[in-house]
Order: structure tokens, then C-alpha cells, then sequence
């Protein structure tokens, strides 16, 4: 961190000078970390169609946060990283063993999962308000020892591409054509909810339940206005999640507003544009 | 037009095999989708199954591709005696492409045949590849169009490479024509034809096409839950049971 701290100070910001403003160089590192990792997931979740799915995540991802508090877990995260991964798993497994339409099947672990949140959260009288925070999401809070949890989940997903995205790739285009090849569809489709399950689990408490899914989804959308092969879907994808983070992080310094909502309107803006240059790539 | 067909009891072919399927039975969720089916498909063979809409006709095609329980029995014979599990190539029914979908034809081509993530820039030695499977359908042009941009028969012709990589010792293909326009489905039937005689492999596809079935295959099967008429495309077309299920009072050459 020590290496950080330094580097920073050489930007020409306030809050950059050193021996000053910790939570503000933090907060930098850990955007420089997320958002790359949400670009990256993001090619994947709207090619899958798995937008619903995610957003479906996130909002029930407090209920991993409830268990987790109820059981007296001394970090409630990992409880909720569990139940992510779990709920991931079940829904992969649902969708595959049902005719039902995959939006339908999303509405039905979505609901479940939040009641069981709620009823878990409010179990014995209990209030609610002490999960508000979760829903806006606080980035400046963000410390060292979580950044690294979070460059090591940017690891281990790159990993992951580097090893399954051809068959992830094939899995999410055509299930039978990719099956007829010897590819697992079934278990490269959990892998990969269970990927978005931990890294939405994770990072909700820094950029808030209420807008991660925009992460997950704006990136790509955006990049597939201008793409015409998978290497120029990554970089503008990855390029301009990065983008919108730092300029998120920075408007959200000076205009005092909710880092998590800043980086989306950003990403919403690069969505506008792009759409605006969509036609050129035939 | 037809090519001379392998007799029961002649010489093996070079490496094809032959595909017998016995007393085939699959169940779905308690109800029975197919029954009492039996065939043979000798190699260099293009057999064609006809039958309307829900009879069996994708159902078979995944059994035969081990994806699906079933009773009886699938045998394969190689012909060098083995019965060992042949490699089969695949093209699904019109799979549908996202029109939007940045997936070029090389990213699609490349992460199905390497393993080389295509995420990441593609070595010339991986596009050369890909640009040879390509030539063996005449798509070497479209190599660096999206997936979503091509045409119905440009992208059956792409799935038709594919299919063929690595070398398949059956090839199956799932209603290949539909969605192709006249002059694409022609060029397809034709591309088969010479693929069957050149690598000496047999070729299983449904279609509704029943004009093109004299002159392109060597038998027709009439599937509705079981096999209703097997033979020449002259008996299938002409047989009481062709004209029973799809409700003609004249037999030939309608759809």
C-alpha cells in the first residue's frame, strides 16, 4: 500500500498530497480493481442474457449478509458469499431442468431470496435500517485488506477466462452446438453465475446493491454498439468501465455525491454515446 | 446424380462407419416421444428424414448424439471393426444469433477448434487454420464477418465447416435448409454431395424439401414417433403413409 500512497501523491489533486486523505486513495485503488472485473464479467452477462439474472443477484444478495449475522459470523460476508454461490448454483440447476422461461424461473429465486432476507433481517423484531447502507453503497469506506480480496477475485476471474471463455463463449451462443462438442454446458454456466454471485456478493458494500447491476450491464451494452470482433467487445467493455470509475470517483469527490451513482451515469453517458455511433460498424 | 450405395454385405468403407439404430425408444417427462425406431446409415450415404413438425425428428438427432436416455440400441461400426463411439458432426437447427452479437466467424470458429482464448489476439497460425476449414465450404470471404450479419445459407455453410472439423465419421444436420434461399439451398445440397464422395462419410438431415430429396439422397425415412415408410425417395414420396400424414391427395413434389 505503502508503494500506492506514493504513486498517488504524484497526481496533481488535494487529496492526493501525501500522508492525507487515506480513505480518497483507497477508494482509487479499489475502483482501478472492481472495474475492470465488472467489464470484464459484463461481455459475458449480456451475451448470456443474463442481466435479469444478476440484477435478480444483487438484490438478493443482503439476504447472504442476514444469514450470515444470524449466524454470528464474525465478517457476515462470507455467509453471504456462500449463499450466493448456492443460489447461483440452484437457479443454474432450475433453469436447465425446467421448460420455463428463464425470466420466470429469475422471478422466482429473486423473490424467494429477498423475503427469506427480510424475514431473516427482521426475525425477532429486528430493524431493517441497519441494512440501508448496503443499498447506496459507500466506496469511501473501502479498506486495504478488502482491496486485496478484490484483486485477488480480478485474478482469479482472469484465470477463469483465460481457461473456460472459449467454452463459456460457445456454452452461452448455442447450448446444443457446444454440447455435440464435448463442452459441459451446465457446469460452465454455473461456474460462471457462481463467478457473478461471489463478485456482486463482494462488492455490494462499496457500490451499493440499488446500482451494481448497471456495472454488470452497461460496460458491455456499450461495447456492442461499436464492436465488430470479441478482442474490441473486451477493450471497450474494460476501457470504459475504468473510464466512468475514476471519472465517477472524482465527480463524486467534488460534487459530494454517491460514488456508485456517479459511475453509473457515467457508463449510461458512454452508453448514449456509442449508441450514437452504432451504424458505422457493418 | 445419386452415387452408388455401400451394399449390406460389400467391402467396408475407408474409415466411415455405419450407424444402426435398433428398437430406439425415448421418454419425456412420462410421455413417449419416439418408438420402435430402427434404420441403418451405411457410409457415403445421404439419408433424409422427413416428417411435420413435432414428430421426433431433433429428439433422434440428440439421441443419436448422446444426449438424451433412450431404450434399445445405437450401434455404430467402424470399418475397421471397431464399435468404438464415431465422431459426429453437428449442425443444429437454425441456431439463432443475436444480430447485435460481436462474434466474428474467426472468434466463433476459433474458440470451438482451439484452445487458444479468443478474447485475446489471434496468432495468423490459428486464422490460417480457420481460413482452411472455411475454404471446404467456399466461405473463406467470410471470415471476419460478424456471426448475427451472415446470411441463412452463409451461416449454415460456416456451421457446415465446423461441423467438419474435426473430420466427423457421420454428419448430422437439423433442418440445414431452412431459412436458405433457392440459390443458397442448392449450393448446400451440392457442397454435401461432393463432401459425402470426398471423405466418404454419411450424411443424416431432416428437411422439409421434399423437391430436392430424388435428386440429392439415396433414402428417405418418414418419421412420426416411429418410422413410418423407409426406402428410395421414389417409394417414400409415393408410399400411402406419406400421404397420410401430410394430408396430400397427390403424392409428389409438394411441401
Amino acid at each position: 500500500m505503502e508503494l500506492w500512497y506514493q504513486l498517488v501523491g504524484l497526481l496533481p489533486f488535494e487529496w492526493a498530497q501525501p500522508d492525507s486523505m487515506y480513505f480518497m486513495k483507497n477508494a482509487l485503488l479499489a475502483v482501478l480493481v472492481i472495474t475492470p472485473l465488472f467489464g470484464l464479467l459484463s461481455t459475458m452477462v449480456v451475451q448470456s442474457r443474463m442481466s435479469f439474472f444478476s440484477d435478480a443477484l444483487g438484490h438478493s444478495a443482503f439476504t447472504g449478509i442476514a444469514i450470515g449475522t444470524l449466524c454470528g459470523l464474525a465478517d457476515p460476508m462470507w455467509g453471504a458469499i456462500l449463499f450466493a454461490a448456492v443460489f447461483a448454483l440452484l437457479f443454474t440447476y432450475v433453469r436447465r431442468h425446467t421448460n420455463l422461461a428463464s425470466d420466470t424461473v429469475i422471478g422466482v429465486f429473486s423473490s424467494t431470496a429477498v423475503a427469506l432476507g427480510i424475514f431473516v433481517a427482521t426475525l425477532g423484531g429486528g430493524s431493517f435500517t441497519k441494512f440501508n447502507a448496503l443499498l447506496i453503497g459507500d466506496i469511501l469506506s473501502v479498506e486495504p485488506g478488502k482491496i486485496g480480496l478484490l484483486a485477488v477475485l480480478l485474478a482469479v476471474v482472469v484465470v477463469l477466462w483465460v481457461c473456460a471463455y472459449n467454452h463459456l463463449m460457445l456454452s452461452a451462443v448455442h447450448p446444443a452446438l457446444a454440447d455435440s462438442r464435448g463442452i459441459r454446458v451446465f457446469w460452465q454456466e454455473a461456474l460462471f453465475s457462481m463467478a457473478i454471485a461471489v463478485v456482486v456478493t463482494v462488492s455490494m458494500t462499496w457500490i451499493g446493491l440499488m446500482v451494481i447491476n448497471s456495472l454488470l450491464v452497461l460496460p458491455a451494452a456499450a461495447g456492442r454498439n461499436l464492436a465488430k470482433n470479441l478482442r474490441q467487445y473486451h477493450l471497450f467493455s474494460i476501457l470504459g468501465a475504468l473510464a466512468a470509475g475514476i471519472a465517477g470517483l472524482l465527480t463524486s469527490y467534488y460534487w459530494e455525491a454517491s460514488t456508485g451513482a456517479c459511475i453509473t451515469l457515467y457508463l449510461a453517458l458512454y452508453f448514449a454515446i456509442t449508441f450514437c455511433f452504432r451504424g458505422k460498424r457493418q | 446424380m445419386r452415387k452408388q450405395k455401400h451394399s449390406e454385405s460389400g467391402p467396408g468403407c475407408k474409415g466411415a462407419c455405419c450407424l444402426k439404430v435398433s428398437d430406439l425408444g425415448v421418454e419425456m417427462g412420462g410421455s413417449s416421444i419416439l418408438h420402435d425406431v430402427s434404420f441403418h446409415l451405411h457410409c457415403g450415404e445421404i439419408v433424409a428424414l422427413i416428417g411435420p413438425n413435432g414428430a421426433g425428428k431433433s429428439s433422434l438427432f440428440r439421441t443419436i448424439l448422446g444426449q438424451m436416455p433412450h431404450s434399445g440400441s445405437i450401434d455404430f461400426q467402424r470399418a475397421d471393426g471397431s464399435a468404438a463411439r464415431p465422431r459426429i458432426g453437428y449442425v443444429p437447427q437454425s441456431p439463432s444469433f443475436d444480430r447485435g452479437d460481436p462474434v466474428s466467424v474467426l472468434d466463433f470458429f476459433a474458440a470451438a477448434v482451439s484452445e487458444w482464448p479468443v478474447f485475446l489476439p489471434i496468432p495468423k497460425k490459428l486464422r490460417a487454420r480457420v481460413a482452411e476449414c472455411l475454404e471446404r465450404v467456399h466461405g473463406e470471404s467470410l471470415i471476419d464477418k460478424r456471426m448475427g450479419a451472415l446470411s441463412g445459407g452463409e451461416l449454415q455453410r460456416v456451421l457446415l465447416a465446423l461441423a467438419l472439423e474435426p473430420l466427423p465419421h457421420i454428419l448430422i444436420l437439423d433442418e440445414p435448409l431452412s431459412g436458405v434461399d433457392i440459390d443458397g439451398e442448392r449450393q448446400l445440397l451440392d457442397m454435401l454431395d461432393e463432401i459425402r464422395t470426398r471423405y466418404d462419410l454419411s450424411i443424416l438431415l431432416s428437411t422439409h424439401d421434399f423437391a430436392t430429396l430424388e435428386r440429392y439422397t439415396d433414402k428417405v425415412i418418414l418419421l412420426q414417433s416411429s418410422v413410418l415408410a423407409v426406402g428410395t425417395p421414389e417409394e417414400v414420396l409415393s408410399s400411402e403413409a406419406f400421404r397420410s400424414v401430410f394430408h396430400l391427395d397427390v403424392g409428389r413434389g409438394a411441401r
